[in-house]
C-alpha cells in the first residue's frame, strides 16, 4: 500500500509534466525528472547506492546478484566482445575501418544517445555505425542482434566506467525528449500498462518468476546477452520484445519512437556508468 | 588477441582445489533445422571431457547433445598446491579436440 501511494504520487508528477503540446507552467524540466526518478527510487529500495542501479535487478536481489555473479567469473558476452573487436579491426571492401567514422575509438559510449540539430532528431550508437557502413558502401546491419550486436559489445567494453551525459540543448531536442517520455508513460496493450507499472511501480515485485527491474540504469548495460535468449541481443530489441509481451503493438527498432524513448531513459540514468556488455537472466 | 576455445581457473581453498572452465562450443544436437534450406543442421558436441591435475585425472564426462552451447563445468578435487598445472581437454563427436590449462591459484 505504501509503495503505490508513493508511485502514484511520483508518477503523477511525471505525468502532469509530460503533456507535449501545450507548455503548462506545470511542465516539469528534464533535471526535475531526473531528481523525481532518482527520489522514487532511494526511498524505494533504502540503502541501495546510486552507482549499482547500474546492475539491475541485481542490484535489489542478493539470491540472483549471488548468481550473477558466478556467471560474471566467465560471463557469456566474452567471446563477443573479442569477435566484436575482429569487426572492429576488419576494414571495408573499400580498405576503410569503423575507426575512420569514430576517430579511431571504439569507446562511443558517452557520445550517444545525441540531439543532432542539423537532422532534427536522436542519433543512436548503432544507427551511427549503421550510417557508416553505408557511408563506406557497406549493407546496414540489423539492430536487433547479430553482428550489429557483436560490435557494439566490443564498443560498449570498451566504453566501460564512462558516465552518462546526456544534454538535451534546445527546445527541439526537449520535444523529442518529451515525446519520449510520452512513450515511456502511455498506457497500451491489452493489458493497459506502460513502462511505469513494472519498472516504477511495481519495482522488486514478481511477474510470475521474474523480479520486475527498477527503471534507474535501465540504459547502462547494453548489448545484452539475455539467458533467455541465449544470445546479445540490443536495447530496441529488448524494447520491442518488452512491448510484444505486454500485448502491445511495439515500435521498430531504431525508429523515432524507440529512439526519443533512449534518449529520454537514458537521460532518467544521468550520472551513472556504462558498464556494458552485461549478463541478465 | 587469439580466441583461448577453454577458459579455466582453479583456486586452492582449504585443502580442495575448485576449477571452473568454459567452452567454446556449438553443442548442436542434430535435430534443429536450418531456418532457410530446411535440412537439419548436423550434430556436433563434446562427448569426453577429461581433466587432469599434473598429469593425474580427476575428472572424466561423458557429454550428450542435452549440454547447451557454450558449456561452462565446475567441478573440485581434493590436494593441489598453489602453481600445479590444472588442465581440460575435450574431443568432440566429429573428432575435434582442444585442450587448455591453468595454474592453480
Amino acid at each position: 500500500m505504501k509503495f503505490k501511494r508513493i508511485a502514484i504520487t511520483a508518477i503523477c508528477a511525471f505525468v502532469a509534466g509530460s503533456a507535449i503540446a501545450d507548455k503548462k507552467a506545470t511542465e516539469t524540466t528534464p533535471d526535475q525528472d531526473v531528481q523525481t526518478y532518482r527520489d522514487y527510487f532511494m526511498k524505494r529500495f533504502p540503502g541501495v547506492p546510486l552507482e549499482e542501479y547500474a546492475n539491475g535487478v541485481y542490484a535489489i536481489d542478493k539470491v540472483s546478484r549471488d548468481n550473477w555473479e558466478a556467471l560474471e567469473e566467465f560471463p557469456p558476452y566474452e567471446p563477443m566482445v573479442e569477435d566484436g573487436e575482429t569487426m572492429w579491426n576488419t576494414p571495408f571492401a573499400n580498405g576503410k575501418t569503423y575507426g575512420s567514422c569514430f576517430n579511431d575509438d571504439p569507446a562511443q559510449r558517452k557520445n550517444y544517445p545525441h540531439w543532432d540539430d542539423s537532422r532534427k532528431t536522436v542519433v543512436t550508437l548503432p544507427m551511427a555505425v549503421n550510417e557508416c557502413r553505408t557511408a563506406n558502401g557497406e549493407n546496414p546491419l540489423k539492430y536487433k542482434k547479430g553482428a550489429m550486436a557483436t560490435l557494439l559489445a566490443y564498443m560498449s567494453y570498451e566504453s566501460r566506467g564512462q558516465k552518462i551525459d546526456v544534454d538535451i540543448p534546445n527546445a527541439d531536442a526537449l520535444d523529442a525528449y518529451n515525446k519520449g517520455k510520452q512513450v515511456y508513460f502511455a498506457r497500451r496493450g491489452q493489458f493497459n500498462f506502460n513502462c511505469a507499472s513494472c519498472h516504477m511501480q511495481s519495482a522488486g515485485q514478481k511477474a510470475r518468476a521474474d523480479i520486475l527491474s527498477p527503471g534507474l540504469g535501465h540504459t547502462t548495460g547494453w548489448p545484452v546477452y539475455r539467458s533467455k535468449w541465449g544470445e546479445l541481443g540490443t536495447l530496441h530489441r529488448r524494447f520491442g520484445g518488452c512491448m510484444k509481451q505486454m500485448r502491445a503493438k511495439d515500435y521498430k527498432a531504431q525508429g523515432e519512437e524507440f529512439r526519443n524513448l533512449e534518449y529520454f531513459m537514458t537521460h532518467m540514468s544521468q550520472d551513472l556508468e556504462f558498464n556494458g556488455p552485461s549478463a541478465r537472466k | 588477441m587469439a580466441k583461448k576455445s577453454i577458459k579455466i581457473r582453479a583456486k586452492l581453498k582449504g585443502g580442495v582445489t575448485t576449477v571452473k572452465c568454459l567452452m567454446n562450443h556449438p553443442m548442436e544436437t542434430g535435430l534443429r533445422k536450418d531456418k532457410k534450406t530446411g535440412e537439419p543442421i548436423p550434430a556436433h558436441f563434446i562427448q569426453d571431457v577429461v581433466a587432469k591435475h599434473n598429469d593425474a585425472e580427476v575428472m572424466t564426462a561423458q557429454w550428450s547433445g542435452s549440454v547447451s552451447k557454450n558449456p561452462y563445468v565446475a567441478f573440485k578435487f581434493n590436494g593441489g598446491a598453489k602453481g600445479d598445472a590444472v588442465s581440460v581437454a575435450w574431443t568432440d563427436n566429429m573428432g575435434k579436440s582442444e585442450m587448455g590449462s591453468a595454474k592453480i591459484k
